[in-house]
């Protein structure tokens, strides 16, 4: 048995595992040692990722190639940079726990063993390990009434959404006779039909994981979840665990499922379009600024499954650099909301930006730079994401689909814009200073956002690459 | 019937499915339609979890494989770690309201 080719993962466990005992065994408080060491944790193993091997090990449960490296660096970057946004904060509000870098750690853990889940138990493995700490985190400011009850909404529905997971896993199962993705792709390719049970399993399944990229119909916690949460949680939640879920649903429908692909097809159409209009309407009258991104996360989403939705190479490929550009972009915006504390006090609606363009240039200009980025303005970032998102669909001839995108995109253009007005027309009183943490998070998402169009390459090939090992 | 003869009645996969998609169902009903305690919640969440696991040994004992009672061993112990975490957060939400009424978790809302 090929072990070694886990190497990832089995350090990162070993370096949760020691934090853990590190964190407990001390008199004193080492909440800062264990954040450190976690940082460094989440480092070393995207090291490893870039020189592991490819291959399968564990009879073929787990599966290293060029997309689930492509995956787990988009994912232990968007760890890493939720953890630097999460240290000053959880000082400020008296929450600096060493659980906090832990839960997060065996998180991103689980969204390695997602993303390389070769079997329906891999997969379900790896989807708790990621939930269960998710759960943790979301309830993590335990004083906080708002806090436990987005942690309790979000136990409640995810724990659904995995009982669907299974149940719809159990059917597959039965009715292929294997859990293992390939040995279910050559059960259905031998099949003159495929059993009606199968296609049931899919479907339940589908509904979990698009419960989990919080994609219509399936998105109702998101909000809440978002809004309650601690700010630092919330743009974590935002960008790893969404991309690692849309890395699962991708590979779920084109592995085992590629088959099936006239079956998914239009349920990922009807989701993709939900979200687009969902996110761009729901998010106009919004407020608290933590639901704006709640909703403008579930529209991205839909663009993203655009990708998905056209089945094609070039449509995967185009879901995959709309998700990596989307991860720095949001991390990026969630660096400014973080930095939003005005007297020590945390704030959180749109109205509270007001006067930043005056008080903190530079903050200012960086948000504007991801606001028009999310809104698809060239030449930044999120302009390429979603013209390769939209040219995937356009290719297939599926143009009422291109169009809703189109038009959805210009919507959600106003709730974008209306920040960047508050922050330079508004008049209001200056921030505190922001930490350095947040200057460093802000100044690499920042120079990606606005970067991007010069050196695309590098991500192009990338994706390429993984697109190729994953469809073959 | 007259004769005295019974018809011995053989318990198939098709029996354990219907009784696993029941429980399975009433698990999902009983989160939706419950409108009193999140307990009942928690139990329903176990009860769509052990239909799961009824459906997957009766399939494994139907093909003849194993892997059924292994992913069995696996949800059950998943399980009983989501009971521990789902209990935790019940625990600091009763203490941040005083309350486990479903109709009073709807602070957040928009």
């Amino acid at each position: 048995m090929n072990w070694t080719l886990i190497l990832p993962e089995l350090v990162l466990a070993l370096v949760g595992l020691a934090a853990l005992a590190g964190g407990v065994l001390p008199k004193r408080d080492t909440h800062f040692a264990v954040n450190m060491a976690v940082l460094g944790g989440l480092l070393l193993t995207a090291v490893l990722v870039v020189a592991q091997p490819e291959g399968d090990a564990f009879n073929g449960q787990y599966v290293a190639d060029a997309f689930t490296r492509f995956m787990k660096l988009l994912v232990l970057a968007g760890a890493a940079l939720g953890l630097l946004l999460a240290m000053d904060w959880n000082e400020k509000e008296g929450l600096g726990k060493f659980e906090f870098p832990v839960l997060l750690l065996f998180s991103s853990l689980g969204m390695m063993v997602m993303v390389s889940a070769n079997d329906l138990i891999a997969l379900y493995l790896g989807l708790e390990l990621l939930s269960l700490s998710l759960y943790v985190i979301a309830a993590f400011n335990r004083d906080s009434e708002r806090s436990a009850e987005a942690g309790l909404k979000y136990f409640i529905l995810g724990s659904l959404a995995s009982g669907l997971l299974l149940y719809g896993s159990s059917l597959i199962y039965g009715f292929s006779g294997s859990t293992n993705f390939d040995a279910i792709a050559d059960a259905l390719t031998g099949m003159e039909s495929v059993p009606f049970g199968v296609v049931v399993g899919l479907v339940f399944v589908l509904a979990a994981l698009v419960f989990k990229v919080s994609a219509v119909p399936f998105h109702m916690w998101t909000p809440d979840v978002y809004e309650g949460a601690p700010t630092p949680v919330t743009a974590f939640f935002a960008s790893a665990p969404k991309v690692a879920a849309v890395a699962l649903l991708t590979r779920v429908a084109a592995g085992p499922f590629g088959d099936l692909v006239g079956q998914w097809q239009q349920v990922i159409i009807l989701c993709s379009l939900g979200s687009m209009i969902l996110g761009a309407l729901a998010a106009i009258g919004q407020k608290n600024i933590k639901r704006l991104m709640a909703y403008s996360s579930i529209g991205h989403v839909g663009y993203a499954l655009l990708g998905l939705a056209a089945g094609t190479e070039f449509g995967v490929r185009a879901l995959l650099l709309y998700m990596a550009i989307y991860l720095f972009t949001n991390v990026g915006a969630f660096a400014v909301l973080v930095a939003m504390r005005r007297n020590g006090r945390a704030l959180e609606g749109v109205d509270d930006l007001a006067g930043l363009g005056k008080a903190d240039p530079a903050m200012a200009l960086a948000m504007t730079c991801f606001m028009l980025s999310m809104a698809g303005i060239p030449p930044l970032a999120g302009f390429f994401g979603k013209l390769y998102a939209i040219g995937a669909v356009w290719q297939e001839g599926f143009v009422t689909l291109g169009v809703v995108a189109v038009l959805s995109s210009a919507v959600s253009a106003y709730y974008y814009l209306r920040v960047i007005k508050v922050m330079y027309f508004d008049a209001g009183e200056a921030l505190d200073p922001r930490p350095t943490s947040l200057s460093v998070v802000l100044t690499g998402t920042g120079l990606f956002t606005v970067f991007f169009f010069a050196f695309p390459a590098p991500f192009m090939a990338a994706a390429q690459a993984a697109v190729l090992a994953l469809l073959g | 019937m007259a004769g005295g003869t019974t018809e011995m009645l053989t318990i198939g996969l098709g029996h354990y499915l219907t009784v696993g998609a029941i429980l399975f169902l009433l698990g999902v009903l009983g989160i939706f339609l419950n409108r009193k305690n999140v307990i009942v919640i928690l139990m329903s969440i176990e009860l769509i979890l052990l239909s799961v696991n009824l459906n997957m040994v009766a399939f494994s004992a139907a093909l003849q494989d194993l892997t059924g009672q292994i992913f069995t061993l696996f949800i059950l112990t998943v399980a009983a770690a989501e009971a521990a975490i789902g209990l935790a957060i019940v625990v600091i939400y009763f203490r941040n309201r005083g309350s486990i009424e479903v109709e009073d978790i709807s602070t957040l809302k928009g």
